[in-house]
C-alpha cells in the first residue's frame, strides 16, 4: 500500500466480511491499523481515491456507484467520510441508501473530535493530517499551481496565519517534514497530537 | 509562450492587432506586458474606459468562458487576474479623473469565518470592470459589517461569497437579519462560492447564485436594468 496508489486509485483491501467500510483513500492507513488493534475481521475495507479530496463534488456521485456497486455482497456498509466539502449532499447519498456516515465536516474535525474542533476558533489555521503531510506536493502544490507559480503562494494563503499538523501517529519526522511546509507556504507551525480521535469511535460503534 | 511571440513588440502593432494581443496576454497571465499595452494605448489617445472594456475586460471575459468550461484552471486565471490588476492599476485614477459610466454600486464581503477571497476578489474586480463602485468588506465578516456598510454606503448590490460549507449558511443570518430590520428588499442580494448552488441561494431567500465572476456581473447588470426600468414605470 502506497501513497501515491492510495491518491489517485485507492484501494480495495480483502474481501468476504460481513460490514464494507467505504472510505477515503487518505484514511486507509488508520482505519486498517483500527482494525487490526481491534480484531475487527468482519470489517472490509475499499477506499476511494485520496484526490477526490481536492474535487469534494465529485465525492457523493463516488460513494453513490460504490455503494451500488458493493450493496449486495455485504449486511451493511459504512461511510467514512465527513462531510468532506460536499454541503450535505453526501449525506443525501447516504441517508438514500439507508447507510450511516461518519458525523463532522470534515477529517480534521473528527481527527480533533467534533466537539473540540466545533469550539475552536482557528479560521486562519491551514491543516494538515499524516497523510496530508506525506502527499503534500500532490494534494496542495500541484492542484494550485504553486509548482509552476511559486509566485501564486500569498493570493492563496496570504489570510492564513498558521498550518496546523495534526499527528495521527507520533512520527519525528513527519513532524520536520509538516514544518518545511509551513515554511514553504509562509505559515506559523504548530504541531498537535490528535491520534484517531472520533474515528476511532465511529468505527467502534459499527463493529 | 513561445518564442515567436516573444520577439512581438506591442508599440509597432495597430490597434487591433494590440488588443488581440493583450487578449494572449491577459490568458497567459503576463502582467508587464498588459501595464505596457494600457500605457501604449493611452499614449495612441484611447479612452481609459474604452482601454478598461474592450482590452481588459474582454480579455478576462475569455477567461471566465475557458475557466467555466474545464480548459483553464484556478492557478491559471489567478496569473490573468493578476496581470488585469496591473492594468487596473493604471486605468483607476484615471477613470475616476475622466467620469466613467457608473453601472451601480455594490458592498462585498466573505462572511464570517472564511477567510478565501480569491472568487471575492475575482468578483470584486470584473464588476468594476464593468462599471460598478465596489466597496469590499474583506474577509471573516459578522452581520454587523454587512448591515453598517448597507446604511453608509445605500449600494444597489449585496455580494456575500463563501468557500466553505461550513460557513455558507452564515449568508442566511445576514439575509434574516435584513429582514428583521426591514431593508431586505431595499436591496439585491447576490451569493456566490465554490460550495453554493441556485438551490441554496433560493433557499436562503437571496436574489441570486452566481457561479462565476463573469456570471455575477451579468447577473448585477440584469438586476440594474430591471431596477432602472421599475424606476422608469413607477
Amino acid at each position: 500500500m502506497d501513497d501515491t496508489t492510495l491518491t489517485t486509485h485507492g484501494l480495495t483491501a480483502k474481501t468476504g466480511g460481513r460490514i464494507l467500510l467505504l472510505a477515503c483513500g487518505a484514511l486507509a492507513r488508520e482505519i486498517l491499523d483500527l482494525i487490526k488493534i481491534n480484531r475487527w475481521d468482519h470489517m472490509d475495507l475499499h477506499c476511494l481515491p485520496a484526490i477526490l479530496h481536492v474535487y469534494p463534488d465529485r465525492i457523493p456521485d463516488a460513494v453513490d456507484q460504490a455503494i451500488t456497486k458493493h450493496r449486495a455482497a455485504y449486511d451493511d456498509i459504512f461511510v467514512v467520510y465527513a462531510d468532506c466539502g460536499t454541503g450535505g449532499l453526501l449525506q443525501q447519498v447516504c441517508d438514500a441508501h439507508d447507510v450511516k456516515m461518519v458525523a463532522g465536516p470534515h477529517c480534521y474535525s473528527f481527527f480533533e473530535g467534533n466537539t473540540a474542533f466545533a469550539a475552536q476558533d482557528e479560521v486562519t489555521a491551514f491543516y494538515l493530517t499524516d497523510f496530508l503531510v506525506r502527499q503534500f506536493d500532490a494534494f496542495v502544490i500541484k492542484p494550485l499551481g504553486l509548482d509552476r507559480h511559486p509566485d501564486l503562494r500569498d493570493m492563496y494563503f496570504g489570510n492564513y496565519t498558521k498550518l496546523v499538523y495534526q499527528s495521527q501517529t507520533k512520527d519525528e519526522g513527519l513532524i520536520a517534514l509538516a514544518q518545511t511546509h509551513a515554511a514553504r507556504l509562509g505559515l506559523a507551525f504548530e504541531h498537535r497530537h490528535t491520534g484517531y480521535g472520533d474515528l476511532a469511535t465511529a468505527l467502534s460503534d459499527q463493529a | 509562450m513561445s518564442d515567436e511571440e516573444d520577439d512581438i513588440i506591442l508599440s509597432e502593432l495597430n490597434d487591433e492587432d494590440l488588443v488581440a494581443q493583450m487578449f494572449d496576454d491577459l490568458y497567459d497571465g503576463l502582467k508587464e506586458e498588459i501595464e505596457e499595452g494600457v500605457n501604449i494605448l493611452l499614449e495612441r489617445g484611447w479612452q481609459p474606459y474604452d482601454i478598461l472594456t474592450k482590452a481588459l475586460v474582454g480579455g478576462m471575459t475569455i477567461v471566465g468562458h475557458d475557466f467555466r468550461d474545464g480548459i483553464l484552471f484556478v492557478p491559471e486565471v489567478l496569473l490573468a487576474a493578476n496581470a488585469m490588476k496591473g492594468g487596473m492599476s493604471i486605468l483607476k485614477p484615471l477613470l475616476a479623473e475622466t467620469g466613467a459610466p457608473r453601472v451601480g454600486k455594490m458592498v462585498i464581503g466573505t462572511v464570517k469565518g472564511d477567510i478565501h477571497d480569491i472568487g471575492k476578489n475575482l468578483v470584486s474586480m470584473m464588476m468594476e470592470g464593468a462599471g460598478f463602485e465596489v466597496v469590499d468588506l474583506g474577509i471573516n465578516n459578522p452581520v454587523e459589517n454587512y448591515m453598517e456598510a448597507l446604511k453608509e454606503e445605500q449600494p444597489d448590490i449585496l455580494g456575500m461569497s463563501a468557500l466553505l460549507t461550513t460557513t455558507m449558511p452564515y449568508m442566511k443570518v445576514v439575509i434574516d437579519t435584513m429582514v428583521e430590520e426591514g431593508v431586505r428588499d431595499d436591496y439585491t442580494v447576490l451569493v456566490g462560492g465554490a460550495p453554493l448552488n441556485e438551490e441554496f441561494g433560493k433557499a436562503i431567500g437571496a436574489d441570486a447564485y452566481c457561479r462565476d465572476a463573469a456570471v455575477a456581473v451579468e447577473t448585477a447588470k440584469t438586476f440594474m436594468a430591471r431596477k432602472h426600468n421599475q424606476g422608469v414605470t413607477a
